[in-house]
């Protein structure tokens, strides 16, 4: 059975469609990332599958219940947590998970049970009578996700969880999501720090409202995309600004030292780059063709719709 | 979309969490607790429509025994403090000007003499008129104390018992204190204060700080919602009302006739839909800004000059008096009024008690109805 199971989702507002006939589907127990740069339609997406807001169009289940018709059953299934910091800042960090737990129905004799647990998996148990407020973001994250998962749902939908977290935080949270998920939560996360998207055992890629890829990151890689080619250069700023006046070059990059250039043919640009490069006055010191990262991958296939949405 | 079913233990967290945010809210404290009581200090103590002590000055040109009797009538009033003899009618502008004069009499150099020889003797007085309802209180308590010494002059020697006498007596508030006007008065605009500055704040809270959609996302309703932020702002109410009617008694000596039972029943009514108009104003407008200005024009302002506690509603315009009736203070005055001063029960108040009630459902109702809990 799946966790998620949409067909045809769509919601528009007024004249602008924000999610065009997205389908797709979340087996229970996977993490399940969903990408795409600002504006593609992500948060709409996660609203219509939580509950919050109704589709224009489309059909579909999520924790086996209707989206048209049991937004209700829904919301009371699920975790969610929303994309703005959506705690009380002038409530305790105790008084919060009170205050979840009541509102999500978490029986009264699980309360301190649940409690103690939320604090010691969000390292917070130093911290319960602080202020919210008071809380770094990355802990702030941390507790609203334990508040999330207080009443123990199957499905979690966390909206870009991670932004604005220092890295190190971001990493304690992943290792918090994956370990959700060992015990048989099916998490949908949705991000845009692409390195996040390898913690994922499914990638969705989202652009202007629309569904352009969906496959395990392994898959994204191995898949049809432009080939990638790495060079060497003896002024690496000035090739990467070069470059992109190049027929052959559909987009060029510094990394490090190094410049990274998706191009139209491997072959062509062997044979065209180093010289076009030395009429610009720089030198080719070597040249090899490299495995796109994830990053690459979807700089791509965004590319390849007409670009991210301004 | 499939009914939840309704739940006390999410109405209790959402009541909970509610009185939470409030002991740590200095501004709404100030105004739950310390504004009602400034209100009726203020309004017991320094606003009052009763004029007494009358500053006075005399311009006598005549100096007989007669024009001092006269003076002395007025001294013995307890309404009319009595200052300096002026020596000429230009001294009095400058007194008036200042404001410590609120009266000048000037009595002519044949006063006496006109007296005795039974002719008119005219007298003039001059009022402070910058304040026209003080300026004509002040002329008649100046005919009345002239009058009665009028009469005393012209039946001098003589034992008469006037023909018709009129004693009056006032019912409800004999000696016409104003504070046993304001008192009662002041607890219907104290109610709307609080549905007006407090609840406006607390659903346009959640929609500015982004924790309404957390709320959204769980099964709570809105009827839920609504309902548990009410409570603690209705236990609020009726303590204010508790206070303020105690106060009253005790530091003002207002009367008290009626049924408390009632008072707190119709109060309850009352406030309930004051909470609610206040809420649905705020999910409406869904800024705390916008939705304390509006909450002021909406409810607090007519409360306090429409409904009758501040001018009495029979001497406004008649397209303002239309407007009245749809202030709910205006019932609500009645009612605390007449609990108050006449002791009148629920067989008077009828009319007011279903209004009342009905205002307690269709401000509830508002607020329910307008609150959404889907994101648009």
């Amino acid at each position: 059975m799946s966790a998620v199971e949409v067909e045809g989702l769509t919601k528009r507002f007024g004249d602008f469609t924000a999610v065009d006939r997205v389908s797709l589907d979340v087996r229970v127990g996977e993490i399940f990332g969903f990408l795409g740069p600002n504006g593609a339609g992500k948060t709409t997406t996660i609203k219509m599958l939580t509950g919050l807001i109704l589709p224009t169009a489309g059909r579909g289940t999520v924790a086996g219940h209707d989206i048209m018709t049991e937004t209700d059953a829904i919301k009371s299934k699920i975790g969610y947590m929303s994309q703005l910091f959506s705690l009380y800042g002038d409530l305790t960090v105790e008084e919060n998970i009170e205050f979840s737990s009541g509102l999500n129905g978490v029986p009264r004799s699980r309360r301190a049970l649940r409690r103690d647990w939320v604090l010691e998996i969000s390292g917070l148990a130093a911290h319960r009578t602080r202020l919210t407020r008071e809380l770094p973001l990355g802990w702030k994250q941390r507790l609203a996700l334990g508040c999330a998962v207080l009443h123990e749902p199957r499905l979690l939908f966390l909206d870009e969880p991670t932004s604005g977290v220092d890295p190190i935080s971001r990493r304690g949270f992943w290792d918090l999501i994956a370990s959700l998920a060992e015990d048989g939560t099916t998490v949908f996360v949705s991000t845009h720090y692409l390195e996040e998207a390898e913690y994922c055992h499914r990638l969705a890629l989202m652009n202007r409202g629309r569904l352009i890829a969906l496959d395990s990151p392994a898959g994204l890689r191995a898949g049809d995309h432009e080939p990638m080619i790495e060079l060497a250069v003896d002024d690496p700023s000035r090739a990467a600004e070069a470059l992109q006046a190049s027929a052959v070059v559909l987009d060029a990059g510094m990394y490090g030292r190094l410049i990274h250039a998706a191009v139209r043919g491997i072959d062509e640009a062997r044979t065209t780059l180093p010289g076009f490069l030395a009429e610009r006055g720089v030198a080719v010191t070597g040249m090899r063709e490299i495995e796109p990262s994830l990053e690459d991958v979807f700089v791509s296939l965004v590319r390849a719709e007409g670009g991210a949405a301004q | 979309m499939t009914g939840t079913r309704f739940s006390l233990g999410r109405l209790l967290a959402v009541a909970r969490k509610e009185v939470v945010q409030l002991r740590r809210d200095t501004r709404s404290l100030v105004l739950a607790f310390l504004l009602p009581v400034l209100l009726l200090i203020l309004f017991g103590y320094a606003i009052t429509w009763d004029v007494t002590d009358i500053a006075t000055v005399v311009v006598d040109h005549d100096q007989s025994a007669r024009s001092r009797e006269l003076v002395d009538a007025f001294r013995s009033s307890r309404y009319f403090t009595v200052g300096r003899a002026l020596s000429q009618t230009t001294e009095i502008a400058p007194l008036l000007d200042r404001g410590s004069a609120q009266l000048a009499l000037v009595i002519p150099p044949r006063f006496g003499a006109d007296l005795e020889a039974g002719r008119p003797a005219p007298l003039q007085a001059v009022v402070d008129g910058s304040d026209a309802n003080t300026a004509g209180i002040v002329l008649n308590y100046t005919q009345g104390v002239v009058r009665t010494y009028d009469a005393r002059v012209r039946l001098a020697g003589r034992t008469a018992t006037p023909v018709v006498a009129v004693r009056s007596r006032v019912w409800y508030n004999e000696e016409l204190r104003s504070r046993n006007m304001i008192v009662p008065g002041l607890v219907a605009v104290i109610m709307m204060i609080i549905a007006a500055m407090l609840t406006s704040l607390t659903i346009a809270r959640e929609w500015e700080r982004g924790t309404m959609e957390q709320l959204a996302a769980t099964p709570v309703t809105r009827t839920e919602v609504v309902l548990g932020k009410l409570l603690p702002y209705l236990a609020i109410g009726l303590f204010d009302v508790a206070i303020t009617s105690l106060l009253g008694v005790w530091l003002f000596q207002v009367p008290f006739r009626g049924d408390p039972a009632l008072l707190t029943i119709l109060t309850t009514a009352f406030i309930v839909g004051a909470l609610g108009l206040g809420m649905f104003i705020s999910a409406a407008v869904r800024s705390q800004l916008l939705a304390t200005q509006v909450a002021m024009v909406l409810t607090f302002l007519p409360a306090f000059l429409l409904s009758g506690f501040m001018y009495a509603v029979d001497i406004m315009p008649r397209p303002l008096q239309a407007i009245t009736y749809l202030v709910p203070a205006r019932y609500f005055l009645v009612v605390t009024r007449g609990i108050f001063l006449k002791g009148v029960g629920i067989e008077v108040l009828r009319t007011q008690g279903l209004l009342m009630i009905a205002f307690g459902a269709i401000g509830l109702f508002l607020a329910i109805r307008v609150f959404r809990k889907e994101i648009r």
